[in-house]
């Protein structure tokens, strides 16, 4: 396995994007992805492109947003995991520069999720649980996969709705110091108690934006970061991946993602760190339960205390371990391919100290950063862990 | 939201349906229409499986036996969907339940017949059959007998 690392990163204004169509919206994250690395569009060899695709015009989207993008002839793929879609397909670049395959690949995360009505937008991502058992008679949203979650976490735990509003509270103040954020104003927990039930015990504000935004990287092999004398190339040290069912009811609980666990393990172990040694994290939070969850499935907090960090302040900058501070899913967005590639470019630049305002950089003392990213309702999991 | 006023083509449209092929599954949904909530158990590995499968993952056999279920079971969490999809648009806020069956599966499906505030987890509820209004048939939760049964 050779040593991998990010050279590029580039990312659009997340949002409501009417002003641009799908392959407009992923040049905005490619060309400046290329320009940071260095290189031209003809020197990428291979092209990952995360993307979900059904609530824009391109069901194959790969192709399209590659022939815009000047990367025709590149090999070329669309990488599917649920909501870690981005994620997969980092792992899909980096294994194909690890493997000796490439040594210069890009990954393109995009989603244009606003050319349907909100409805129609919750319809199709309720039908990705398990259609035929939990959709078709039942209804399920994602919201209410996570009501579910948040319902058992709140009775086991003793955790409290205030508990997750002030999850929401905190993505929203870093989201305001996000320039690229889709939601850019601050809210407090009243804004968050009094906000519409959407599926109890989750209101509106404790859920994510559904958001239009691209995001894109460069990896290349050690040889080609040499050749193109990188100053600070980001080298991915961990991966980690795993899956659980997509029918929820053959789950064993509903207070923690198994597949977050396991993924997260096995980042660790082949980065030879621990949960201690991260400086600074982006995590799934497509609902503030979710961040809750993550904080314990990823070993940041014993199981069953994940709240009592975000009651103590200690995932916020100047706290053990700043989480999200670029607004998170929850104020950022979620353009769902895009997110996962989102992350590891908010964190890129928080390895190279590059955050603006600096407000929103976090203390680095390890120069290690984390990524977790969640497909479904832990249907898939995704982790990546950065050195400087 | 306020969509912007910027230009855009509206696409074709498209309806879409699929026909999800039931047949080696049938048994369940002629079970459903005789009253009965039916299961199917690996009869190489003895896994049970709720919703019932066709082959089994465990143990790669393929030889199931169909076992009726008591619908028994205890209420492990819920949710009121308030924001529903497209296609559940003419219905009123539903709970949607997941419980554990006496026989160690659980079930995902409606809870109904019960009054919000009296929805506890730990609750004993059943899982019967259920005639839908458009003629489908499925199957919900129902609380037992004297645990907050809505009068």
């Amino acid at each position: 396995m050779r040593r991998v690392a990010i050279i590029g990163v580039g990312h659009s204004k997340f949002g409501d994007r009417q002003d641009v169509n799908l392959k407009e919206l992923a040049f905005e994250a490619v060309k400046p992805a290329l320009e940071d690395a260095g290189v031209t569009p003809k020197d990428i060899a291979y092209v990952t492109v995360g993307s979900i695709g059904v609530w824009s015009e391109e069901p194959l989207p790969a192709v399209a947003v590659a022939e815009y993008c000047g990367l025709t002839g590149a090999g070329l793929v669309r990488t599917e995991a649920a909501c870690a879609t981005g994620s997969a397909a980092v792992y899909n670049a980096y294994t194909a520069i690890a493997s000796g395959m490439v040594d210069l690949a890009a990954v393109i995360g995009v989603e244009k999720m606003r050319e349907v009505d909100t409805s129609l937008a919750v319809e199709l991502i309720g039908r990705a649980g398990s259609y035929l058992w939990e959709f078709e008679y039942f209804g399920m949203t994602f919201p209410s996969y996570y009501a579910l979650y948040a319902t058992a976490y709140m009775n086991r735990y003793g955790a409290t709705e205030e508990d997750l509003a002030l999850v929401a509270v905190k993505a929203h103040k870093y989201g305001a110091l996000n320039p690229l954020a889709h939601l850019q104003r601050e809210i407090s927990i009243e804004d968050v108690l009094s906000s519409y039930v959407v599926s109890w015990p989750l209101k509106l504000y404790d859920s994510c934006p559904i958001s239009d935004g691209s995001a894109a990287i460069v990896l290349a092999s050690e040889e080609k970061v040499r050749e193109l004398r990188i100053d600070t190339p980001v080298w991915i040290a961990g991966v980690g991946y795993s899956s659980g069912t997509s029918t929820l009811s053959y789950r064993n609980d509903f207070v923690g993602i198994e597949a977050s666990v396991k993924a997260s393990q096995q980042a660790y172990r082949m980065a030879g760190v621990g949960p201690d040694k991260i400086d600074v994290a982006n995590v799934h939070d497509c609902f503030t339960i979710a961040e809750l969850l993550a904080y314990e499935d990823l070993g940041f907090a014993r199981r069953g205390e994940g709240f009592k960090m975000i009651r103590e302040g200690e995932t916020e900058i100047g706290g053990r371990i700043p989480v999200n501070v670029d607004g998170g899913l929850k104020a950022k967005g979620h353009p769902i391919g895009a997110t996962g590639v989102s992350m590891i470019v908010e964190q890129t630049k928080q390895l190279r100290e590059e955050i603006k305002p600096r407000s929103r950089q976090a203390p680095l003392k390890n120069y290690i950063a984390l990524t977790h990213n969640v497909g479904g309702t832990g249907h898939y999991c995704y982790i990546t862990i950065l050195k400087r | 939201m306020v969509m912007s006023e910027l230009p855009v083509i509206n696409s074709r449209s498209l309806e879409l349906s699929y026909k999800i092929p039931i047949s080696k599954t049938k048994r369940f949904w002629d079970g459903l229409k005789e009253g009965k909530i039916l299961a199917t158990k690996c009869r190489r590995c003895g896994k049970l499986y709720f919703p019932p499968v066709a082959d089994c993952g465990a143990c790669y056999s393929s030889y199931m036996d169909w076992v009726e279920l008591s619908g028994e079971g205890r209420l492990v969490t819920y949710t009121h969907v308030i924001v529903k999809p497209a296609s559940f648009r003419d219905e009123q806020p539903y709970t949607v339940a997941v419980a554990e069956l006496k026989e160690g599966v659980k079930a995902l499906a409606w809870l109904t017949n019960v009054k919000r505030k009296d929805i506890k987890i730990g609750m004993g509820v059943r899982l019967v059959p259920k005639q839908f209004t458009d003629g489908r048939v499925a199957y919900v939760f129902t609380p037992l007998t004297g645990e907050g049964r809505d009068q």
